[in-house]
């Protein structure tokens, strides 16, 4: 794995992120492990995908570097600063700014009794206090244009409930992007919405990359449109990283047993049906209390008596591709599923 | 297997009551289904498909309606039936696999009593007979016994899901109703209970309707593919024909909605606009204001299915192509 720390440009980074949350009664303590040493980067101007199944973890990385949980190790750096540094009211605020979320139901992320101006101006208020209420509103504007959204000082005047889904989920990214974010925290924004309208938001990050400049984590556990949006693709299994990479090299040459079980699921009208019943039975990870060992190696055809014993590390297989499997890393060809 | 359609749609209209009058939210659908047939239903949210199945499974309740057309199932109009009738159908003969397990089934009750209690229901008494079956219809999904102890949420959500699927098997029914069983489930998942239900259904030889707003999860197991917008059935043909050549605007823009994650990487658009409020339709064709190809005609009247080859259309621009068959 390439030290984040050596390659620069890098707009955010974290070392070794763990989050373990304790579970059970006081009599049968247990420890749940959301997310497990995990260290990505992602560049300025970049999209990176976070990918996984549910309860893999992706949903707790979020929340981690939205200053929402406090890890229990590791660290996680914004342009170089560590986030525990952060300790004042005002460097919160600001890392808030800096790195804001767009949360999954549009429904549920927007206060339905008031216009959708007053969210904006409330970001605006707090985060931006220098700006003056026209400068508010003038900037409101900006961004509601800037996704999409005109004409911008008419939707501004409308209730959530005049907006569609898609709609919704634009004025959180306008929200977001008010702040005048370095990188926006998108946990399954598209997943709540039609099929027809999805295409249209992962277009809209695509624009807030090049046009604005910010980067996007875009979690997902849909693969197809990480591959359409995003440069570098990180799959999560069982609060560890199997695998990551850029897109399309990663894609095209999945190095982990889990990424191509995930690839052979994903259906592809397009193509005939790849795999046949030899499915596996989709056995959840042991992610409470976990042994030591491979956390695949029970849904893995290629399992090995060292998968058993050691937690494979990750390893660079390819140029900036990494892969956390023994098998893999011994040189041999994975070819597990699809 | 029995000779002809195990199920008749004929011209059915279902209309909410709403304080600014009444909504219909599935107008004048019409289909049959063969014994053992998989049909797919997709559309996006509010185009009627989950309406259009709950009116078939007579699940609607007020303000919902049937107000016009006929369900006949087995020969039997299911419209207007009382509920006692119902009852004796339901699990017997039809059962509905609902969108989230969590929600279907008791959260305070085993699996085995409520497997106990829709065998019961239908006079299967003995405790033998009903361990023995709920034994085998669990199995039949991919789920070991020793479950049947278990309460839904000691089980994962395939679990769950995948025990529904059991339940509705447990007195062999002849059409299984299922609306997005496997939406709440990962991809990894979802493909392996697809190819299950498929399994089973090739197996057993019941006919299913399934509902999704994912189009390419049915195309490699539904036989037909209906494709619905605002109330409406667009498209409606074999499920292969229906995605090689789609030919309503709206069932191309569908499918060229979905990134893939094979060939080349080409920038889509998506559909433009969101579809209609059915409280307020646009006159005329109610795809019109989103159409890339809509022509004055479009706004003025509304198209009826034409047959192109063996596919039903509600598009003008085949209206040459095909007679009316509406």
């Amino acid at each position: 794995m390439t030290d984040p720390a050596m390659t620069g440009g890098e707009l955010l980074y974290t070392e070794g992120l763990t989050k373990h949350f304790r579970i059970g009664s006081a009599l049968s303590r247990q420890t749940l492990h959301a997310v497990d040493d995990v260290s990505i980067s992602i560049g300025e101007r970049q999209i990176v995908a976070l990918a996984g199944e549910s309860g893999s973890g992706k949903s707790t990385m979020a929340r981690l570097l939205a200053k929402l949980y406090k890890p229990t190790s590791g660290e996680i750096y914004l342009e170089g600063r560590p986030l525990s540094a952060i300790r004042s009211r005002r460097d919160v605020l600001r890392y808030r700014g800096e790195v804001p979320m767009v949360f999954q139901d549009p429904f549920a992320s927007i206060n339905p009794v008031f216009r959708v101006s007053h969210g904006i101006m409330r970001c605006l208020k707090l985060h931006r206090p220098e700006l003056s209420g026209a400068e508010r509103q003038h900037e409101a504007e900006r961004v509601f244009e800037a996704v999409g959204l005109t004409p911008a000082a008419e939707v501004l005047q409308r209730f959530p409930h005049e907006l569609s889904g898609g709609q919704r989920q634009r004025v959180g990214f306008a929200q977001a992007l008010a702040l005048r974010p370095k990188l926006i925290l998108a946990d399954e924004p598209v997943s709540m919405l039609d099929v027809s309208i999805r295409i249209g938001l992962l277009n809209l990050m695509a624009q807030l990359r090049d046009e604005q400049g910010v980067s996007i984590l875009y979690i997902t556990h849909d693969i197809a449109s990480a591959r359409y949006v995003a440069d570098r693709l990180i799959i999560m299994y069982a609060a560890r990283i199997a695998e990551q990479g850029p897109t399309e090299e990663l894609l095209v040459s999945p190095r982990h047993p889990y990424t191509q079980l995930l690839l052979s699921a994903v259906p592809d009208p397009r193509e005939p049906m790849t795999v046949g019943a030899e499915t596996d039975r989709g056995e959840p990870p042991r992610v409470i209390d976990p042994e030591p060992g491979c956390r695949f190696r029970w849904r893995c055809p290629l399992a090995i008596d060292e998968c058993e014993q050691v937690t494979p590390e990750l390893s660079e297989l390819a140029p900036d591709h990494d892969a956390a499997c023994h098998v893999a890393r011994r040189g041999t060809e994975v070819r597990a599923f699809g | 297997m029995t000779a002809g359609p195990v199920l008749e749609v004929r011209d059915l209209a279902v209309e909410y009551a709403t304080e600014r009058g009444t909504v219909r939210a599935v107008d004048g659908v019409s289909f049959d289904l063969d014994a053992g047939e998989f049909i797919g239903i997709v559309g996006e949210s509010g185009c009627g498909k989950s309406t259009l199945l709950f009116a078939i499974a007579q699940l609607l309740a007020p303000p919902a309606a049937v107000t016009g057309g006929s369900v006949v199932f087995r020969g039997e109009n299911m419209v207007g039936l009382t509920d006692r009738q119902l009852a004796s159908v339901r699990w017997r003969d039809l059962s509905v696999v609902m969108q989230s397990a969590m929600n279907a089934l008791n959260p305070v009750k085993t699996i085995a009593a409520q497997f106990k209690d829709a065998m019961r229901a239908h006079g299967v008494t003995s405790k033998e007979e009903v361990a023995a079956r709920s034994a085998e219809v669990l199995r039949m999904v991919g789920i070991d016994p020793v479950h049947l102890k278990s309460y839904p949420h000691q089980l994962s959500g395939g679990m769950r899901q995948r025990s529904m699927i059991a339940m509705a098997l447990l007195l062999t029914p002849e059409l299984v109703i299922m609306d997005e069983p496997t939406s709440a489930l990962d991809v990894v998942a979802q493909r392996s209970l697809m190819v299950q239900i498929k399994e089973l259904q090739e197996q057993l030889g019941f006919a299913v309707i399934f509902v999704t707003h994912d189009m390419s999860l049915v195309s490699h197991f539904s036989d037909r593919l209906m494709v619905m917008y605002a109330g409406r059935v667009d498209e409606f043909g074999a499920t292969r024909q229906v995605f090689d050549s789609p030919l309503h605007p709206y069932t191309i823009g569908l499918t060229e909605a979905f990134p893939s994650i094979r060939g080349p990487r080409v920038h889509l658009t998506g559909i433009p606009g969101s579809p209609p409020n059915l409280a307020s339709l646009p006159p005329g064709c109610r795809f019109a204001p989103r159409c890339p190809k809509v022509m004055d005609r479009c706004r003025q009247e509304s198209p009826e299915l034409y047959q192109v080859n063996g596919t039903l259309v509600r598009c003008f621009l085949h209206a040459e192509e095909g007679g009316g068959d509406d």
